[in-house]
């Protein structure tokens, strides 16, 4: 009992940090349309430039200037490369998203280099006990901020004319620019948000109990986009469930990896992809999405 | 007020929708466009709030101007800051924002937030219904009521020119009448209107004045009462012998309870 209490609160400190990182491809998703494969390398940015800058600015420093820079790097790509690309086919535009990916993660991987880069988290590699039950202090921490930021990221949604703006251009672009609404400034502050939100992400993946920044985080990172399409790659409702699925499962498979044996070794890195394609074969559209991943 | 010389435009550098269209809208005026499917009325409005591009059109020649300032370039939402507002065909309302959101989304062209509250109690004055269901989600509504909808988010941004494309499609013949009614209202409060119309019997009823849009050239134009007493107007458009069908399925033409069985007209619809 104690042993799945345990595996259970640590799948949903991993599965919040999914969320995260899901909500910001849902949003990217919604506002033009784009699926950004590029996420893990978004990601990875993230944590990387948080490493390099915490040595001149500090820790908060590095990690305020890392979630920006990350940002600012999201808007870029949107700016810069798919604002000129309206209009074309949606694969194309994913296609290019993978191609980035590509570019950074090469560019990274030589940067990082062999070494482990660790963020020097003040909470260190603490571990809290609620109970019998164990759970690292950058985890706990984790699933603090990430609630916090996924309420304000909802009360946005909601209530704030980003948000309206931004559920009015999801359902009909035309309509939205005949209101006045800029569909580029949409698509902009999207792609800013899906930076932020991987930055964090990364902020936290990366500490304990994860080794430290490698360019295998983000293929972690990449986890969160069976969590977003089996949520329905259009809610943002089910990027949240989906990321604590994904990571809940995750922790159980790994943690009761003796047990599965016959599934094989490492069967807890490929459960994300297991849960969405039996969430798949049930609902095509994910468990809360509206309409089929290509839209005409 | 708005004023289109020998407009020109093309989709997809070879549909010509067209094809040297002249129309002037007054001030404070209402004027309908009347024409059938594919003559080109929905190019028209798009030329005219800057949303061509998103259907890969353009304005090969000719010139569109407001109030003397051309509006060619310019985007959409510094045509609806300019203030010019496209209700759009088929109403294409926000259907799963709600009412109350659907019209915030309408004043999001705008930062003014005074005008927005005044327009906002504009609107729900003008279409009590909205205001008793202002929290219920819009794809509930009615064919009817989404259309009032769409008029009432369209006036959020405090359009001095409102460009309304078929508001009368697909609704009940008694629906065409209070949307008339509209029309008359929104007018008197100020506000100038380019109605876009199938049903022409509704329309020259509201309007000033008339253009009758054909293969993309207006073939027609003068007051409306003058207008409807034409031979032409009367045979095609007001149903004495004619009659179109829409491509959304048969369109109640509000006329067609005095007109009986009426021959289908074939106007030149694929004129690439
Ligand atoms: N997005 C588009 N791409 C290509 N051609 C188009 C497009 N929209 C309209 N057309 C063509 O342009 C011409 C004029 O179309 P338009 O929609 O302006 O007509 P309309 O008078 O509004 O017709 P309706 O009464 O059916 O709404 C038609 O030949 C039509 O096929
Ligand atoms: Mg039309």
């Amino acid at each position: 009992m104690t042993q799945f209490l345990s595996l259970l609160l640590n799948g949903i400190s991993l599965g919040v940090i999914y969320s995260l990182i899901a909500l910001g491809f849902v949003v990217i998703f919604k506002s033009s349309e784009v699926v950004s494969f590029m996420h893990g390398s978004l990601l990875l940015v993230g944590a990387y430039s948080i490493v390099r800058l915490q040595d001149p600015l500090g820790f908060w420093g590095g990690a305020l200037a890392g979630i920006a820079i990350t940002g600012i790097l999201g808007l870029l790509v949107d700016r810069l490369l798919l604002a000129r690309m309206r209009g074309a086919p949606v694969i194309s535009l994913a296609i290019l998203t993978i191609g980035v990916d590509i570019v950074l993660i090469t560019e990274l991987t030589r940067l990082i280099g062999p070494d482990i880069l660790n963020i020097n988290h003040p909470w260190g590699g603490q571990v809290l006990h609620l109970g019998s039950v164990g759970i690292t202090a950058n985890r706990a921490l984790a699933i603090v901020v990430a609630a916090v930021l996924i309420a304000a990221f909802f009360a946005a949604f909601k209530y704030s004319n980003w948000g309206v703006a931004m559920r009015a251009a999801a359902e009909d672009g035309e309509a939205a620019a005949l209101m006045g609404i800029r569909l580029g400034r949409v698509s902009a502050l999207a792609w800013v948000v899906g930076g932020v939100l991987a930055a964090v992400a990364g902020l936290f993946l990366v500490g304990s109990p994860t080794p430290g920044v490698t360019p295998a985080v983000a293929a972690v990172a990449l986890r969160a986009f069976p969590a977003a399409i089996l949520g329905g790659l259009d809610s943002t409702g089910g990027a949240l469930v989906g990321g604590l699925l994904i990571g809940v499962a995750e922790s159980l498979a790994t943690g009761y990896q003796d047990q599965l044996a016959f599934l094989g070794r490492g069967f807890g890195s490929v459960v994300p992809y297991v849960v969405m394609i039996a969430v798949l074969l049930v609902r095509p559209s994910g468990l809360f999405g509206t309409r089929e991943l290509t839209r005409v | 007020m708005l004023s289109v010389r020998e407009m020109h435009v093309t989709y997809g550098g070879t549909v010509r929708a067209l094809r040297g269209a002249d129309l002037e809208v007054a001030d404070r005026q209402v004027a309908t466009v009347l024409g059938s499917n594919g003559a080109g009325k929905t190019t028209l409005l798009r030329a005219t709030s800057g949303t061509l591009r998103l259907h890969r059109g353009r304005i090969d020649s000719g010139s569109i101007t407001f109030d003397g300032t051309d509006l060619a370039g310019k985007d959409p939402a510094q045509i609806v800051g300019m203030g010019i507002v496209q209700v759009p065909e088929g109403r294409r309302i926000f259907t799963r924002l709600t009412v109350e959101e659907n019209l915030r989304a309408g004043g999001l062209g705008s930062r003014d937030r005074a005008a927005k509250a005044t327009a906002e109690r504009r609107v729900y004055d003008l279409f009590p219904v909205l205001a008793d269901r202002r929290s219920s989600r819009a794809g509930l509504f009615s064919g009817g009521e989404q259309q009032m909808l769409a008029i009432g988010r369209g006036l959020m941004a405090n359009p001095k020119l409102l460009l309304l494309d078929e508001p009368s499609l697909g609704l009940a013949p008694q629906m065409i009448g209070r949307i008339g009614e509209v029309i008359r209202e929104i007018h008197r409060q100020g506000t100038a209107v380019l109605l876009v119309e199938q049903n022409a019997t509704m329309a020259l009823a509201v309007a000033d004045t008339a253009f009758v849009l054909d293969i993309g050239k207006v073939s027609l134009n003068g007051p409306a009462a003058e207008l409807a007493a034409t031979d032409a107007v009367q045979r095609l458009y007001l149903g004495h012998g004619a009659t179109e069908e829409s491509e959304h399925g048969p369109v109640d033409t509000g006329a067609s309870a005095t007109n009986p069985p009426r021959t289908t007209r074939t106007l030149s619809r694929w004129s690439a």
